[in-house]
């Protein structure tokens, strides 16, 4: 031990690496510091909200809070025949001081999700409540019929709890039967898996054309002469410089079957009828290709800058024929460009939303158009939140399974 | 029909309506928040302006697309920055439901029975009234529709249409075209049948449709040639005229609907804020709304101070009013969840 410790200064025998360590620990600290401004801005705009996001596709608070005395009546229930007159009194007080509160439309709006007229039947009888009388049960039935429908009741059980799978179930077009087991949802009902694999679809087809496009574009760059090269770098960045509502409107002008491609088209006698090119799978793949180019070229571009040319001049001096050198010396190399540039895009991409609405037709309409419409229109931010789930987890799933097959060495993003 | 004939009345009651409370609210500020455009320019010439040379309180203006959503999140974060808010009758229904508004004290505004039937809520304080109507372009198309059956009509009237991406007034377009009278519209849309009816109606058109979410879409669509007709809100279709297209109107079954003005929940100065609907529903200012949009007052005490040249492009003139229908918000708020639910789904498949 003796001839391993060194005596620095005052502090007594201390381990090399531990008293670097300890003269480096201002310095680290200082970094660490000057970190946490960025770390925290991540966390509280990006962790946190992710995380309210989750917990929001979960949470069900309306029904067990709303009709507390009901809730502890229903435990004895059987679940399939008509509830007792003890069940029907605790309702008539939960509804009357939902009434009271105005919240029975809220509770209603909740079983509405799960049974069509539950928020009508709900609010109804919730504005004539205080004027029932013992039996209640018969007072219910003679309000309205439907009070005598189990189901409606099994699903009043069902939400008991505070927390819920259903809306979860929903984003992919599962359910659940009134003894609780799972089925999927009925066909006229069920788009969401198809929603889904069309977002899929539309970002994968982005990204193999952005790749198609912007391979030849990231080597051009890099083989071109500097003055040259710098003008292609300035049109390549350009439309990145211009607000995206902006260039998804210029698209408008040109895909609109008035516009400036069909009016070309005809002048140039290629067709003779304009094309419906504007709100089209066609025109939506056709404007968000353009809007994602730049990323796509500029990783690829990236890594391409650091392969030495000499790379292919030896291999041709060593007598492979062109293809043969680029495919077999110049493409591997270019892999991590590639990966990382083709994953930017269709992470991206799978979050579209403005150039869907302005040049999609109804059914180009990705996952966002969904979650917005729940969001502003339905005002069903539970079940938005839900689709944003499923989305975000297929993005990570699709993200994992890249790093897996590419491997994380492989994707070069800086 | 009923309520145009009693826009003639004098009530001296308006006449006597007492005006802004003066100087109470001078050096104050209040955020008020509209749908912008034509109509929030409207506004802002015929109430905001004349409001703040009133009171001596400085208006903010907010502009929104109608989504309940931002009011919703305004209050659930508990800073409530906007003091009035313009929605229209579902988004009131919708939030007087779910508790996002304040209670309107109608003593403060006026006596209730000068408002239009279906016109004045707990939570809110109507304003105008608005059409939906099927527009064309005169400049493109010589013989135009004339009904809303054409609208339907493809082989008649070939071209995309263009529709409101909203359940809400094209089922009820699709039931009076295929004719469903205007009475039974909405007792036929509450069954099943007649929802299946309905649906399939727009079935029948559904590849040429093209649908718009925002009211400047629809004569954008129009102007563009990319629709051959379109459903549109009336002010809109005017307003793009004057900008020298020649949009015409079919006024055939058009479906009228209200906006109202409301108070969020929590808000800071809420009598400010009464001040504030109180002028802008005062009979003469609603009046004034008609010099810049043609938007109707649903007061019908305001109606004398309407000018003659601007009655005629109101959806309630007598010319314009041969048959049309009401929007039953009741039934959207009672149906609206299912129906919507259906639409989605209808749209995406």
């Amino acid at each position: 031990m003796s001839t391993a410790t060194l005596s620095l200064g005052r502090s007594a025998a201390m381990p090399l690496r531990q008293a670097v360590r300890r003269a480096e620990r201002p310095a680290r600290n200082l970094a660490v510091l000057m970190v946490v401004p960025a770390l925290l801005f991540v966390i509280i705009t990006f962790f946190v909200p992710i995380l309210k996001l989750l917990a929001t596709s979960v949470q069900n608070p309306e029904v067990a809070s709303g009709l507390p005395q009901t809730m502890i009546m229903l435990k004895d229930w059987d679940g399939h025949s008509l509830p007792d007159e003890k069940v029907f009194a605790a309702l008539a007080a939960d509804l009357d001081a939902a009434h009271k509160t105005s919240s029975a439309a809220s509770i209603g709006k909740r079983l509405n999700y799960e049974i069509p007229g539950a928020r009508s039947l709900l609010v109804g009888t919730a504005r004539v409540v205080s004027a029932f009388s013992p039996p209640y049960r018969e007072a219910f039935l003679a309000r309205d019929a439907a009070w005598g429908n189990p189901e409606i009741w099994s699903v009043i059980a069902r939400n008991e709890s505070r927390l819920t799978p259903f809306y979860l179930m929903q984003a992919v077009d599962l359910r659940q039967d009134a003894e609780g087991h799972l089925q999927s949802a009925p066909a006229d009902e069920a788009i969401f898996l198809d929603v889904l694999g069309r977002t899929l679809a539309v970002a994968g087809l982005v990204t193999l054309s952005t790749l198609i496009l912007g391979y030849p574009v990231a080597y051009m760059l890099t083989q071109a002469p500097a003055r040259i090269a710098a003008l292609m770098m300035l049109m390549v960045l350009l439309p990145l410089w211009t607000s995206l509502l902006v260039r998804t409107t210029a698209w408008v002008v040109l895909l609109q079957t008035d516009g400036v491609i069909n009016d070309i088209l005809i002048g140039l006698h290629l067709t003779a009828e304009r094309l419906q090119l504007i709100f089209t799978r066609f025109g939506t793949v056709l404007a968000m290709t353009h809007i994602q180019l730049p990323f796509t070229i500029l990783p690829i571009y990236s890594v391409m800058r650091t392969i030495p040319a000499t790379h292919l001049r030896a291999a041709r001096s060593l007598g492979a024929p062109p293809v043969a050198a680029f495919w077999r010396i110049y493409a591997p190399q270019t892999i991590p460009g590639v990966t990382a540039g083709c994953l930017m895009t269709f992470i991206l991409s799978l979050g579209y939303y403005i150039t869907p609405a302005l040049v999609g037709g109804p059914r180009d309409q990705m996952l966002s158009n969904f979650i917005s419409t729940y969001i502003n229109r339905d005002l069903n931010w539970n079940f938005a939140a839900a689709l944003g789930a499923v989305l975000l987890l297929v993005t990570l799933g699709i993200y994992g399974l890249f790093l897996k097959l590419a491997g994380a060495d492989k994707i070069k993003l800086g | 029909m009923k309520f145009y004939r009693k826009f003639g009345m004098i009530s001296a009651f308006a006449l006597a309506l007492p005006m802004m409370a003066g100087t109470a609210l001078a050096g104050s500020s209040l955020t008020v928040m509209s749908f912008g455009g034509a109509y929030q320019d409207a506004q802002r010439k015929a109430v905001f302006e004349p409001f703040a040379a009133a009171s001596g309180a400085k208006i903010s203006e907010q502009e929104y697309g109608g989504e309940i959503a931002k009011i919703k999140a305004m209050i659930d974060s508990g800073n409530v920055t906007i003091d009035a808010v313009d929605v229209d009758a579902p988004t009131l229904l919708q939030g007087c439901d779910e508790g996002i508004f304040e209670t309107i004290d109608w003593s403060v505004i006026g006596d209730k029975s000068e408002w239009i039937d279906g016109t004045t809520s707990d939570c809110g304080v109507g304003t105008i009234v608005y059409a939906t109507i099927l527009a064309y372009d005169g400049a493109k198309m010589k013989d135009g529709p004339k009904t809303i059956a054409d609208l339907f009509d493809t082989t008649k009237y070939p071209g995309k249409r263009g529709l409101w991406k909203n359940p809400a007034t094209n089922l009820e377009f699709a039931l009076l075209a295929d004719g469903v009278p205007a009475g039974e519209v909405y007792k036929t849309l509450a069954t099943a049948e007649g929802q299946d009816r309905a649906f399939r109606k727009l079935d029948s058109i559904k590849k040429d449709i093209v649908w718009w979410e925002a009211g400047a879409q629809a004569p954008q669509l129009l102007a563009s040639g990319e629709v051959a007709l379109t459903t549109a809100w009336n002010g809109r279709i005017f307003n793009a005229n004057k900008e020298g297209h020649d949009f015409r109107i079919v006024w055939d079954n058009q479906i009228l609907d209200s906006n109202y003005w409301a108070i969020p929940k929590g808000v800071k100065d809420k009598a400010a804020a009464m001040d504030f609907v109180k002028f802008a529903a005062d009979p003469k200012n609603l009046a004034a709304m008609t010099k810049y949009i043609p938007y109707g007052p649903v007061r019908k005490t305001a109606a004398e101070f309407v000018a003659k040249e601007d009655a005629a492009n109101l959806p309630t003139s007598p010319a314009n009013m041969t048959i049309a229908l009401t929007l039953d918000n009741g039934f959207w708020a009672d149906h609206g969840d299912e129906i919507r639910k259906r639409f989605t789904t209808w749209l995406a498949q």
